[in-house]
C-alpha cells in the first residue's frame, strides 16, 4: 500500500481499525465490569481483611500506568513463558484496569444509597445477599449509571495504547498508513476526528444522565 | 431639616413581566431607623437591593449619602464605602476565620495596614460580643454568631447607613434575640438602618419609621404607632397575620 | 521460571534518572496545566462569547481524544510549523494542553459552586472586580475541588509514561530499554510499575502536605467547604 495520497484503502483501513477499537472497548467494559463488579463487592465485605486486600490492589492498579500494565502483559509474561497474542494481552490489561478505576465507582454508588436502606431491609429480616441484591444494588445502578456512561469514554480512549503493542486498532492503523504516506499531521487528524466522534456523543449522554438524576458529579473519574 | 441619608423617589422595578416595584418613595433621615415590613414577595427585599445597587432600577430616583444610585456612572466602590449590608443567609467567606472575614475589605478596599486592621477587627467584634471568636472558621460558629459576624465585618468599613435583609429569617428563635440585641445597640449608637424584617415585635420597639409595603408600593407609612392603629385594612390584615404567627 | 530482579535493580542509575524526569514531567504539567484551568474555567463562565466557546470547544476536544493521538498532534503539528522541538518540550507541551482541559471542568465545577451571595457580599464590601475573583471565588473554590485536582494530577502523572512514545526517555522509556537489554521484561515492569505506585504516593504526600500549608481551614478542621 506504498502511494502518495490518501485513497479508499487507507479510508477502508482505518475503519477496519475504528472497528477493533470498538470491539477491545466492548470488551474491556464487559471483562472490566465483571472485574469492577467483583471489587466493589469486596471492597465493600463485612470481612476487614477482604476489604483491606482488595483495596490495596486497586491502590496499586490505579497508581500504576495502563501502558506498563500493558507491557508487562505483552512482554513481561512471554519472558517467564507464558506467551500472550496482542489481543489478549491488551483485553486482559483493560479489563484489570477497568476493574480497578469503574469498582471504585461502582462501589461509590452503593455506598451512597443511604444508610436507612440497609436497616430497613434488615426490619425485613433479608439476609445481606437480598439485602444486597434486592434492596441496595437496584438504587445503586441508578446512581453508577452516569459515572459508568462517562467511564466509557475514559475505556474507548485507553483502547489507543493497544497500539503500543502492536494491535491494529484505530492509533495504529493511523500509524501503519503513515509510515506509507509521511502525512503525520493530517493521518492524526483524521484519528482524533474519529475518535471523537465516537467519544463526543457518549459524553453528551453522561452528561444529560447527570443532569437528569442529578447527582454523581462527584464520582466522575478523569483518566487523561 | 437636613437632606435624607437615603432618599427614594418613585422607583419602579420590574422583573421581566413581574412588576415588583410600582412606585416606591421614602426618606430616611441620619440617625433613623426605618423598618419595612409587609408579606413575602412585596418588594420590601427588592427595594433594600436596590439601595446597594445590588439590582437596577428601571425607573425613578435612588440617592443614598449624596450618591445617585441609578446613575450608570456611578462609583459602586464610592457607594459601598458608605452603605453596609448584612443579609439573611450571613455570606461569611468560609475559607476566611471571622478575624479574616472582618479584615479583608479594610485591608484590600480601604489599604489599611495589618496591625490596625487588627485594632478596628477586635473593636468590632467587641461591640457584636464576639472577642472570644475572632479565630474560629465560620462553620464553627452557630448561626446567631456567624450573623453577629456577618454585622461585625459590614461595620469595619464604618458605613454611613446600614442595610440588614431579614437578618433573623433564617435563625432558631433562640438565637435572633442575640442578633437583635446587636441591632438595638447599633440604633442607640445613632446608626443609620434599614431593615427588612419579620419580627413585628422588635419593629415596633425599634424603628423611628415603619413602611408596610404592599403590591411593590409603600401602602402606610409612619410611627411604629401605625401597627396598633392601621389605616389601611391591608396593614390590618398583614398585622393580625402575623401576630397569629 | 526464576525471577531475577538483581540484573534490572543493578541499571538503578536509569531508573532513577527515569523517575526524576517522569517527575519533574509532572510537576512542571501541573503547574502550566492549573493555570491553564484556571484561566480557561474564567473564560468560560466570562460574558465575552467566543472566548467560552473556544475555551468549550478545547475542553471537549482533549477530553475526547486518546493523549496518544494528542501527542502525536502535538509533536508532528509544531514540526509541520518548522519547529523541531526536543522530545521533553513536546512531551510537556502535550501533557500541558491534556491537563489543563481536566483542570478546567475540575475549577469550573469549583466557580459553580460558590454561592451567588458570596459574591454579593464581596462587592457589597467594595472589593473590586479582579479582589472578588481573587479572594471569593478562586481561593475557595480551589480549596474545595482540590482533591479532584490532585487525583487528575496524579492521573497526569501516569499518563505520562505515554510520552515514552515519542522517546521521551522518563520511566517507561528507561524500562523499555532496560528489558531489551536484560531479557528480563518481567522483572523490569514490576519493578518500574512499583516505582509508579511509589511516585503516585509521593505526590500524594506532597500535595497533601502542600493543601495543609496552602489552606489552614482545612488543616485545622479537616472539613469539606
Amino acid at each position: 500500500m506504498m502511494g502518495g495520497h490518501l485513497n479508499a484503502f487507507h479510508l477502508a483501513y482505518l475503519a477496519n481499525g475504528a472497528m477493533w477499537t470498538v470491539v477491545l472497548s466492548a470488551m474491556a467494559f464487559l471483562g472490566g465490569g465483571v472485574a469492577a463488579f467483583l471489587v466493589a463487592l469486596c471492597r465493600i465485605s463485612p470481612l476487614r481483611i477482604v476489604r483491606v486486600a482488595s483495596g490495596a490492589v486497586v491502590q496499586l492498579v490505579q497508581g500504576t500506568p495502563l501502558l506498563v500494565i500493558l507491557f508487562l502483559a505483552y512482554f513481561g509474561l512471554p519472558a517467564i513463558g507464558f506467551s500472550v497474542p496482542p489481543l489478549l494481552a491488551a483485553g486482559a490489561s483493560l479489563t484489570i484496569y477497568v476493574g480497578a478505576f469503574l469498582g471504585e465507582v461502582w462501589r461509590g454508588a452503593i455506598l451512597a444509597v443511604p444508610a436507612p436502606q440497609w436497616e430497613a431491609a434488615e426490619c425485613l429480616a433479608l439476609s445481606r445477599t437480598q439485602r444486597l441484591f434486592q434492596v441496595i444494588l437496584p438504587q445503586a445502578v441508578r446512581i453508577a449509571t452516569p459515572p459508568t456512561v462517562g467511564f466509557l469514554v475514559q475505556i474507548i480512549k485507553s483502547t489507543s495504547l493497544a497500539s503500543a503493542i502492536g494491535f491494529v486498532e484505530l492509533a495504529r492503523a493511523g500509524q501503519i498508513i503513515n509510515n506509507s504516506l509521511l502525512e503525520p499531521f493530517l493521518i492524526y487528524v483524521i484519528i482524533a476526528c474519529v475518535y471523537f466522534a465516537l467519544c463526543y456523543p457518549i459524553s453528551r449522554w453522561s452528561r444529560r444522565l447527570e443532569r437528569s438524576t442529578g447527582f454523581a458529579r462527584s464520582a466522575r473519574v478523569a483518566v487523561p | 431639616m437636613t437632606d435624607p441619608v437615603v432618599r427614594l423617589h418613585e422607583v419602579h422595578k420590574s422583573f421581566g413581566a413581574l412588576k415588583v416595584l410600582d412606585g416606591v418613595s421614602f426618606d430616611v433621615h441620619r440617625g433613623e431607623v426605618a423598618a419595612l415590613i409587609g408579606r413575602s414577595g412585596s418588594g420590601k427585599s427588592t427595594a433594600l437591593r436596590c439601595i446597594d445597587r445590588l439590582e437596577r432600577i428601571d425607573s425613578g430616583m435612588i440617592t443614598v449619602c449624596g450618591h445617585d444610585v441609578a446613575d450608570p456612572a456611578l462609583k459602586l466602590r464610592a457607594l459601598r464605602l458608605d452603605v453596609g449590608i448584612v443579609f439573611q443567609s450571613y455570606n461569611l467567606f468560609p475559607h476566611l476565620t471571622v478575624m479574616q472575614n472582618i479584615m479583608l475589605a479594610p485591608r484590600s478596599v480601604k489599604g489599611l495596614g495589618r496591625a490596625e486592621a487588627v485594632d478596628l477587627a477586635r473593636g468590632v467584634l467587641a461591640k457584636v460580643g464576639l472577642a472570644d471568636k475572632a479565630d474560629a472558621y465560620p462553620e464553627q460558629l452557630s448561626g446567631g454568631q456567624q450573623q453577629r459576624a456577618a454585622i461585625a465585618r459590614s461595620l469595619a468599613m464604618q458605613p454611613k447607613v446600614m442595610l440588614f435583609d431579614e437578618v433573623t429569617s433564617a435563625l432558631d428563635p433562640e438565637l435572633t434575640g442575640e442578633v437583635l440585641r446587636v441591632i438595638e445597640d447599633l440604633a442607640a449608637g445613632g446608626m443609620t438602618m434599614i431593615m427588612v424584617t419579620h419580627e413585628m415585635g422588635f419593629a415596633r420597639h425599634i424603628a423611628s419609621q415603619v413602611l408596610f409595603m404592599h403590591r411593590g408600593r409603600v401602602w402606610e407609612a409612619g410611627p411604629p404607632a401605625i401597627m396598633s392603629d392601621p389605616a389601611t385594612p391591608e396593614l390590618r390584615q398583614f398585622v393580625g397575620s402575623e401576630l397569629r404567627r | 521460571m526464576e525471577l531475577d530482579f538483581t540484573t534490572v535493580l543493578s541499571r538503578w542509575p536509569m531508573l532513577r534518572d527515569g523517575a526524576l524526569l517522569t517527575l519533574e514531567l509532572a510537576l512542571i504539567a501541573t503547574t502550566i496545566g492549573f493555570a491553564i484551568g484556571v484561566a480557561c474555567a474564567v473564560g468560560r463562565r466570562g460574558s465575552v462569547r467566543w472566548i467560552a466557546a473556544a475555551c468549550g470547544f478545547y475542553v471537549e476536544a482533549v477530553r475526547n481524544t486518546p493523549f496518544l493521538v494528542q501527542i502525536f498532534l502535538v509533536y508532528f503539528g509544531l514540526s509541520s510549523l518548522g519547529l523541531s522541538l526536543p522530545a521533553f518540550t513536546v512531551a510537556l507541551v502535550a501533557l500541558s494542553i491534556n491537563v489543563g482541559a481536566y483542570a478546567t471542568e475540575i475549577m469550573r465545577a469549583g466557580f459553580d459552586a460558590i454561592p451567588r451571595g458570596q459574591i454579593e457580599a464581596g462587592e457589597c464590601l467594595g472589593l473590586s472586580r479582579l479582589q472578588v475573583y481573587w479572594h471569593v471565588i478562586l481561593l475557595p473554590a480551589v480549596e474545595r475541588v482540590y482533591p479532584s485536582l490532585t487525583s487528575q494530577f496524579v492521573l497526569l502523572m501516569l499518563a505520562s509514561s505515554v510520552t515514552s512514545q515519542i522517546s521521551t526517555e522518563e520511566l517507561t522509556a528507561a524500562a523499555n530499554f532496560i528489558q531489551s537489554d536484560t531479557y528480563r521484561a518481567f522483572e523490569t515492569y514490576i519493578v518500574v510499575a512499583v516505582f509508579y505506585v511509589a511516585l503516585s504516593l509521593l505526590m500524594r504526600a506532597g500535595f497533601w502536605a502542600l493543601g495543609g500549608a496552602v489552606f489552614p481551614r482545612r488543616r485545622r478542621l479537616g472539613t469539606v467547604i
